[in-house]
């Protein structure tokens, strides 16, 4: 039943994957992009982690893509881009197989030892991923935590400034 | 004998049969306060601005919604030639489904007992309790912004593009806030699950025993403020006047549908009203204590959902729209600050109180 549900929305995210970078309007691109995210999310809930498939719905699909079709359609590029064939598509198509096939070999290469971590599918179960997420950030990965947030405010100011130069 | 919860494991086929009868149930008593929410709607402005509301179909005007409902589906339904085709179908129905799919994780009861060929289960009123309920609400929530965009960019005219450009604008900045303004719930309740909230708001008012016993520990007394920012946060992310700056008739032609004719502008109308039902049920839930009250389960339930209806109307019939520079400034000046500051006040408060 699971392996069904994987390969069904494995095939749907990498179809949807490759349409982002086929389609010729920016929009399309844009929503094929959002297919690929919801599909990713059901990948999560089947590796028993629901709080990342919310999260990641509500920040990439809900909230991201948003602010970028925002921006296409404020920019109003709505109109398809006429592109003709170049090499650079072959080139790239190429170099992508290539890289797959060497992820798959490195994959490939170790064998599973069956050593258990901290974190097994019953601790999930008995606490809650978001509770598990939620100590290992505050208590374990305090630092990186507050360092990204500050990055992130950073950011915020310098949006800020940037674009209120004369306030 | 202790009755079990009913469950897919102990009793698969009893199991299957009841969650298709709280799904039926559930979307068609739904869908009938969305029919009914326009007369209601209609009915109660007239009201407020003294005249009369519909009277000639049926009785009190009753049979308007049906009526309604059958003029749109027998229109012509016409699709721009210059749309892009594909869109203009889909976004109506992208708009309804996050709308409905929501009321999937609301708890509209408590837990109903009874038994089957000897064995007593425990079925829970609710549809599924997801332990991240309320991020999953929200996630829709955000899917929802999707429908409008898509309608006012496919529909290729202007007054849709600026429609479909606000409501992007205005939903993403509204989320924020209405999402921050619950945080301080979570804190309270320790749980995501939404059953779990409503039993967490089942203790004793602010846990002083000396009160009398039925009133209960309903969020709306411990966090205020977070009720009205929610409140009106999730009121512009629907939408709803006085924030309907995306289908603004008197500037905008209705906005994002204003090329939308037949089956698919009411498509538009039910997400509205099927919105509408979302937020009051989860506003119900998260803090006036869901089914808690002095009657059987849903009927507390559904009472607080049909106040909180009335008061969106009341607001409709109230409020003037606002302008667009005042919403932003409402959203991002004083909303957000006063949700986070909420976030602080209470974190310190709980740390205290432990």
């Amino acid at each position: 039943m699971l392996s069904i549900l994987f390969y069904l929305f494995a095939t749907v995210a990498v179809f949807s994957a490759f349409y982002v970078t086929k389609s010729r309007n920016p929009i399309n691109s844009a929503l094929w992009l959002v297919t690929t995210f919801i599909c990713l999310a059901v990948l999560y809930i089947t590796l028993d982690a629901p709080f990342m498939a919310a999260i990641q719905i509500m920040v990439y699909a809900g909230a991201i893509m948003v602010l970028i079709v925002f921006v296409i359609m404020l920019l109003n590029l709505g109109t398809a881009v006429k592109k003709r064939y170049t090499h650079a598509l072959a080139w790239g198509a190429g170099l992508s197989v290539v890289m797959l096939f060497v992820t798959n070999t490195f994959i490939r290469r170790g064998v599973p030892t069956g050593k258990v971590g901290d974190v097994t599918t019953q601790t999930i179960h008995n606490y809650g991923h978001t509770e598990l997420i939620g100590k290992a950030m505050f208590t374990d990965f305090l630092l990186p935590f507050e360092i990204a947030s500050i990055l992130l405010l950073v950011a915020i100011v310098g949006a800020v400034v940037l674009s209120k130069r004369e306030v | 004998m202790t009755p079990e919860v009913l469950s897919l494991s102990n009793a698969p086929v009893l199991w299957a049969a009841a969650m298709l009868v709280k799904i039926l149930v559930a979307f068609s008593v739904l869908m009938f306060i969305v029919a009914y929410a326009t007369w209601v709607e209609r009915k109660v402005i007239g009201r407020m601005q003294s005249r009369l509301g519909p009277t000639m179909t049926g009785p009190n005007g009753l049979l308007q919604p049906i009526a309604d409902g059958l003029k749109l589906f027998f229109k012509e339904d016409l699709i721009p030639g210059e749309a892009s085709k594909f869109a203009f179908i889909v976004a109506p129905m992208m708009i309804l489904a996050p709308a409905l799919i929501s009321m999937a994780v609301i708890p509209f009861g408590g837990d109903y007992e009874f038994s089957f060929q000897g064995v007593s289960y425990l079925m829970p009123m609710q549809i599924t309790d997801l332990n991240i309920g309320m991020l999953f609400i929200l996630a829709m929530a955000g899917l929802g912004v999707y429908g409008i965009v898509l309608a006012g960019l496919a529909s290729n005219s202007k007054y849709s593009l600026i429609g479909g450009i606000r409501a992007t604008a205005q939903m993403i900045s509204y989320e924020l806030a209405a999402g921050l303004s619950i945080i301080v719930i979570f804190m309270m309740s320790e749980t995501l699950s939404l059953s779990g909230i409503v039993a967490a708001q089942q203790e004793v008012l602010w846990g002083i025993t000396s009160l009398p016993s039925w009133m209960h520990n309903w969020y709306i007394f411990s966090q205020p403020l977070a009720f009205g920012l929610f409140v009106v946060g999730s009121m512009a992310e629907i939408n709803r006047t006085p924030f309907d700056l995306p289908e603004a008739e008197t500037e905008l032609v209705s906005g994002f549908c204003t090329e939308y004719s037949s089956m698919k502008y009411a498509l538009f109308f039910m997400a509205e009203y099927a919105n509408m039902v979302t937020i009051s049920a989860i506003s119900t839930t998260l803090f006036l204590g869901g089914w808690d009250g002095p009657f059987f389960g849903w009927i507390n339930f559904l009472i607080k959902v049909f106040g909180f209806m009335f008061f969106f109307i009341w607001v409709r019939a109230t409020f003037p729209r606002l302008r667009y520079d005042q919403l932003m400034q409402l959203g991002w000046k004083v909303m957000i600050p006063l949700a986070l500051g909420n976030i602080v006040v209470t974190a310190i408060a709980v740390l205290l109180c432990q």
